[in-house]
């Protein structure tokens, strides 16, 4: 069970909305972290420094947001083999479909392009049918 | 000043996340979780970035070619709807129903140093690598 929590919920959206612009608007990249962090990894390091300097601020931010009194989760409860398929899949699939929660799910639908607005419907349903089955599967073994 | 952007702009990105709680996958999981335990919270989430993002593309961004620092933008230009793109988004639908954590907030988890979320990283840059290779050796 967690808690239901709107209003920092729509704070924390705005400031990644705004993330967002500042990138397109000043560096003219999206700001798709699954796109990003790939290309950190590719092998003619083209493009290098804004990426990582990037990825650095989303891992800094949380300290930020300490002052303010987010924290990130001390422990995680996911099994190793639910972190192990389920990390393999969501590279797999970001990558086949040139885009994540961030890339498609905020910035292609806020420019309502039907790629990223098809790419995030199928993965919230899917998502959503995932969860299901595996309460649904959970209840009846345990 | 390009390279400072950047650090902006993923500073504001982790610090979002956190104070919007989306790092905590039992959070995802319960906005998943329709039928069970909802907790909507990342409706709001989704629809406050939205709105942010969607409203300044519309008003600044839209009719540019260049950025602000005299970079060209550029934004994807595939705009079909194809099969790898409908494949992936539902691989990674399960992969996120599985664990609760997509990518932003598995490296925001970086710094905490639980050992599964460090995994969770190495694990899904291999997965966008089998990708790639995929992609170049099959789909092509």
């Amino acid at each position: 069970m967690t808690e239901f929590t709107p209003i920092i919920g729509l704070i924390g959206g705005s400031i990644i909305g705004l993330s967002a612009v500042v990138l397109l608007l000043f560096k003219g990249r999206v700001a798709g972290i699954s796109g990003i962090l790939n290309g950190v990894f590719t092998t003619d390091g083209k493009e290098l420094g804004w990426r990582l300097l990037f990825l650095l601020g989303i891992v800094l931010g949380p300290f930020i947001a300490q002052l303010f009194g987010s924290y990130l989760p001390s422990n995680i409860e996911l099994s190793w083999t639910t972190i192990i398929i389920g990390a393999f899949l969501v590279g797999f699939g970001t990558n086949l479909a040139g885009g994540c929660t961030s890339g498609h799910g905020i910035c292609g639908v806020g420019r309502f392009s039907l790629r990223s607005i098809s790419a995030t419907v199928v993965f919230m349903s899917i998502a959503m049918v995932t969860v299901f089955l595996s309460s649904y599967l959970r209840g009846s073994i345990g | 000043m390009k390279l400072i952007v950047a650090l902006v702009s993923g500073l504001l990105f982790g610090m979002g996340l956190t104070i919007a709680q989306m790092v905590d996958p039992n959070k995802v999981l319960n906005f998943l979780d329709v039928t069970g335990n909802w907790d909507p919270s990342l409706l709001f989430v989704m629809a406050a970035a939205f709105s942010v993002f969607s409203l300044f593309y519309w008003l600044l961004i839209k009719n540019r070619s260049v950025s602000l620092t005299g970079v060209p933008i550029s934004i994807g230009r595939i705009t079909v709807v194809n099969k790898p793109l409908i494949f992936g988004a539902a691989i990674f639908g399960l992969g996120w129903g599985l664990t609760g954590v997509c990518p932003g907030p598995a490296v925001a988890n970086i710094s905490a140093g639980e050992p599964k979320m460090l995994v969770f990283v190495v694990v899904m840059i291999l997965g966008m690598k089998t990708s790639e290779w995929v992609k170049t050796r099959i789909l092509s």
